[in-house]
């Protein structure tokens, strides 16, 4: 393995993929190449075998990212008792194999094969942005070309013009020496199936999508795997081109969805000059998506603040300050705030955007430095539901599997998420799965992309109403154990019988079954039923959820009765199976097991916990309250009520991202320090009195948890632009509030972390950097790690099954308000967009669209690309229709990456019954068309101008939204 | 106190009763979900009103949760 920080080569390629036993560790093969004798897995192709040995058979179209192809004929090598010169990349080792690599016939094979690629490829070397890092370059090298005896003056394919219409590479066909590569990788790896060949022979090209597509206008997701596999300048980063070939290589994780891909951040300097998937990474598997692989150029962008500021009223405009005099006022008015109002008028706000570290010293400096509970993380507005669910059914919060587990899947179900725009690389896996045959069932109110894809389609879609997912999962239960399709030895082994038969007796009542509950559902009880029966019987079952599962009034209920239905059928405890919440941000998992949750010490530990509470007072030196602190809603109550006056908001912007954007507005206005750590001036900023510039993930060392548990490093490319790392940040908070912090280092805080929580006993910085990354939980009992959960056992003991009844939602259509609003994502965003709308995938997504079935589209009068006014109970805004039929009559959907479309005005306050998690996805709403913004959008844009304003910079600075 | 944020508290305890319904001992689970999760400033507002006209308001189930927790506290 490469180290995590070299200087820049390319990782090594070993031409075709591991073989199935390869994966599994074997190495039971002897063959001998070049005199040189290797044992490798059964399966392995000699090509792959000779690289293993430290060899290199010259090749071009082949690279171990995907199936192996055999047209470049430049892999030629003779072997001990078989006829003629086999190509290497589709040979397979056998015991005792002999093999000749270099012989003076296959020397003249290759060069002559090299020839007549070079005799069509222009000789531009020195200039062309590929120079010295080019494998047909290399390979003319290797098989030591010295001459091309036909001339350059017959017809060639050299002057094609350049199709550079994606904002982030180009492709530049007079290059391409057709060995489809990039069409393999985007069938096999991406599977999006955009690229193909067009034409034949010496008339062949790559094309995207039609031949009268660019790159941009075909359904190419940008996701950059055909330019990682391209072995010229045909396909390649526009960076490379601006800047040159990179100098070092660091190995870091992505800082957007809960995958947690890992990257070699590929630098000149300290400038970033491409971000390329790591091979090595057990969660991309050298794969990236158009966000983490090109989106990055935030971090440079011009409305980044890089100074702090501090204003004493919302009216004024800021004060840029040094950091010395921002970090003074901010604690003159902590300390003075407490002393006046009490310890619990002050709160904080981790986020699931900063790292473990960071996260763990913003719920220390609020609990040690503050003296209250009053901490909360943005995860109360996505994954708290899983949090309780997960928590009550199986004893922990955590998904149960690796990603890597989705490949011993048979049916894979899917509910409330939607992984190809919101965890596109886990989505690619899961694709690559479901090609090869696992069955699909995807409970969405929307017709998703994974319902219907290239190669894909869903065996069964439950288009369900918004709001009524407990009762499709009880239905679903229903059918499982009144048509005898549950696994009750497992359940007898693994669970409690008694809870079970309670809730085997309930789900089979009459009024859960999918007839009874279709006129609720709006779901077919027929496919119901079918669905479940292939869940129950069809091999092991997987299910895979997401907010549109969290984020209702019956969130937790919903996670419970998801937990039940993996019990009932057996599918906990091995590969293939589980229940897997596929995490919005970065590090919403890390954030949770940092004890960011006012009820909770790091390790879901209560704070009413004697034991756990007194660890945490020796090595801190600090009494714990022991009653739980506010939530982020309780705080804002508390807030608008006169009883909470500071808050402390690191990476994180509720003003936009948290419901009915009204009373968030008017709770923040009614504090009195509220002290925003970012990277822009975001939406919460309006209404803040200390801005505290923060760092991007490039700039700092540090750890995230993805969705699966891993926790894998963070390291720093460059230097914060900032001026400080953001737990530097905190740590200078907490010295200025008298606390004695001296870390020097994120790993002095992991190793912190490690002796107060068990469940981090054995993770440190030396052991990440030694073994690249591990699975959370990891301690005497797990000491490498727990890739899947709950395998002997349950982490509770037995299995609880809870009784999940249907409570519809308070949130009602009605004549006012007769359809149903439900949100989501889309592909080239992220969450509200502050750090993708600052990049050129806007190209892609400029505006949020309002999507509404033609039949209430045209009830309305409304035509897609019509300005409509969305009205609910809460609010109204405005936005642009696309009429579609992804969605069903009476529901209409749309994203919420945009702070001008102000979707969160509109939706209520209502949240799930056991932890607040906001209701986001129901809202009773009117369309009507509309001519342009509502007054509310006008005063908030006018509002936000003005709180934008910097002294000295008035009339330089454009608005920051 | 406003009265809008202990209406909010109150119809929080009432959507958790509505929610436990078939646990064997609903009472009983929802005092534990309120103590565990609940700050104390809030469980003391809606202690307040739990004789006064906005508790009325509460489902009795809740209500006798709550009367636990309060009989706990006091």
């Amino acid at each position: 393995m490469d180290s995590e920080r070299d200087t820049y080569r390319p990782q090594p390629d070993f031409g075709t993929p591991p073989s199935p036993g390869e994966r599994a560790g074997a190495a039971s093969v002897t063959v001998t190449i070049d005199g040189r004798d290797i044992a490798v897995a059964p399966g392995t192709t000699v090509m792959r075998a000779a690289a293993l040995s430290g060899g290199s058979i010259p090749k071009l179209c082949a690279t171990d990212s995907v199936k192996q192809f055999g047209s470049c004929r430049l892999c030629l090598v003779e072997i001990d008792g078989m006829r003629g010169t086999p190509a290497s990349c589709t040979t397979l080792v056998t015991e005792g194999m002999r093999v000749h690599t270099q012989t003076k016939k296959l020397e003249k094979l290759r060069r002559g094969v090299m020839e007549l690629y070079i005799s069509d490829h222009p000789l531009d070397c020195l200039t062309c942005s590929a120079n010295n890092d080019c494998e047909l370059q290399d390979q003319a090298a290797a098989v030591g070309l010295r001459d091309v005896r036909y001339g350059y003056e017959g017809a060639n394919n050299l002057a094609q013009p350049m199709d550079i219409s994606n904002p982030y590479f180009d492709f530049d066909p007079s290059k391409c020496i057709m060995c489809s590569r990039c069409v393999r990788a985007c069938d096999e790896v991406q599977g999006t199936l955009a690229l193909t060949i067009e034409g034949r022979g010496f008339d062949s090209k790559v094309s995207a999508g039609l031949s009268s597509d660019s790159f941009l206008s075909s359904e190419c997701v940008s996701c950059g795997a055909c330019v990682q596999a391209c072995p010229t300048a045909t396909l390649q980063e526009k960076t490379v081109k601006e800047i040159g070939k990179p100098e070092r290589a660091t190995v870091t994780t992505c800082a957007y969805c809960g995958v947690g891909c890992t990257f070699r951040a590929e630098t000149r300097g300290e400038e970033v000059v491409r971000m390329v998937p790591w091979k090595d990474g057990k969660a991309n598997r050298g794969h990236s998506c158009v966000k983490g692989r090109f989106a990055w150029g935030y971090a440079q962008h011009q409305e980044r603040v890089l100074s702090p500021m501090i204003r004493s009223s919302i009216d004024e405009p800021w004060q840029e300050v040094s950091w010395d005099e921002a970090i003074a006022h901010t604690a003159s008015e902590l300390s003075r705030i407490s002393a006046k109002y009490g310890r619990n008028a002050l709160g904080g706000i981790t986020s699931s955007r900063c790292t473990n570290e960071e996260t763990f010293l913003v719920q220390k400096l609020v609990r040690a430095g503050f003296g209250t509970n009053n901490v909360d993380t943005c995860a109360r507005v996505c994954h708290s539901p899983t949090g309780y669910g997960l928590k009550t059914t199986f004893g922990t919060s955590a998904g149960t599997q690796d990603f890597d587990s989705v490949e011993d899947s048979d049916v894979i179900l899917v509910i409330g998420a939607n992984p190809t725009d919101g965890h596109p690389v886990f989505a690619s896996r899961m694709k690559r799965r479901l090609r090869q045959g696992a069955k699909l069932i995807v409970i969405d109110p929307r017709r998703t992309d994974l319902v219907r894809s290239p190669h894909i389609s869903a065996d069964y879609h439950l288009p369900l109403r918004p709001g009524t997912n407990v009762a499709v999962l009880t239905a679903l239960a229903h059918v499982i154990v009144t048509e005898g399709l549950a696994d009750e030895a497992f359940v007898r082994e693994r669970c409690d019988w008694d809870e079970y038969s309670h809730w085997a007796e309930f789900v089979s009542l009459e009024r859960n079954s999918p007839e009874f509950l279709e006129p609720v559902t709006g779901v077919p009880a027929a496919d119901l039923r079918g669905a479940a029966r292939l869940f129950a019987k069809g091999g092991n079952g997987a299910i895979y959820y997401g907010l549109g599962v969290t984020e209702h009034s019956q969130g937790s209920s919903t996670v419970m009765a998801i937990a039940n239905l993996a019990m009932a059928t057996g599918n906990i405890g091995r590969r293939g199976v589980g229940v897997n919440p596929l995490r919005g941000q970065n590090n919403v998992q890390g954030a949770c097991d940092m004890g960011s949750f006012p009820h909770e010490l790091s390790g879901y530990r209560h704070v009413s916990d004697p034991i756990a509470r007194a660890l945490f007072e020796a090595e801190w030196g600090v009494k714990i309250d022991p009653e739980p602190g506010l939530r982020i809603p309780n705080m804002l109550d508390a807030a608008t009520d006169g009883l909470f006056k500071a808050i402390y908001i690191q990476g994180e912007d509720i003003l936009q991202s948290d419901p009915d954007t009204k009373h968030v507005a008017a709770g923040l206005a009614a504090m009195e320090c509220v002290i925003v750590q970012d990277l822009f001036l975001n939406e919460t900023a309006n209404y803040a009195h200390v801005f505290l510039p923060g760092s991007t993930f490039l700039e700092k060392n540090g750890t995230f948890t993805n969705a699966e548990r891993r926790i894998q490093p963070v390291r720093k490319v460059m230097e914060p632009k900032n001026g400080y790392e953001d737990w530097e940040i905190t740590q200078l908070m907490a010295q200025a509030l008298g606390l004695d912090w001296n870390y020097t280092h994120p790993r002095e805080i992991m190793d912190e972390i490690a002796r107060l929580t068990p469940t981090f006993a054995g993770v440190s910085f030396a052991r990440l950097d030694a073994e690249g990354s591990l699975q959370w939980p990891v301690n005497d009992a797990a000491p490498d790690g727990s890739p899947i959960m709950h395998v002997d056992g349950f982490v509770r003991g037995k299995g609880k099954f809870v009784v999940t009844d249907y409570v519809p939602t308070d949130e009602r259509t009605g004549p006012r308000f007769p359809l149903l609003l439900t949100t989501g994502r889309i592909l080239s965003h992220y969450n509200v967009g502050a750090q993708t709308r600052r990049t050129a995938n806007v190209v892609w997504h400029p505006e949020d669209l309002l999507e509404i079935h033609p039949t209430d589209a045209e009830n309305r009068g409304i035509k897609s690309g019509d300005w409509v006014r969305l009205a609910s109970r809460a609010g109204e805004t405005t936005l642009r229709v696309t009429v579609t039929d992804r969605v069903a009559p009476g529901v209409v959907y749309t994203t919420f990456h945009h702070p001008v479309t102000q979707a969160n005005v509109i939706t209520t306050d209502y949240s799930d019954w056991a932890t607040n998690c906001p209701e986001y996805k129901v809202t009773a709403v009117q369309v009507t068309p509309s001519n342009g913004p509502t007054d509310w959008q006008e005063e908030y844009e006018a509002q936000a101008t003005r709180s934008r304003r910097i002294r000295g910079h008035e009339g330089a600075m454009e608005p920051a939204e | 106190m406003s009265a809008h944020t202990t209406e909010k508290l109150i119809y929080m305890a009432n959507q958790i009763a509505r929610n436990v319904t078939h646990e064997p001992d609903p009472v009983a689970m929802i005092a534990d979900h309120i103590h565990a999760f609940w700050s104390p400033r809030m469980k003391a507002d809606v202690f307040a009103v739990l004789d006064g006209a906005q508790g009325a308001a509460l489902d009795p189930v809740a209500r006798a949760a709550l009367d636990r927790l309060a009989a706990h506290a006091g």
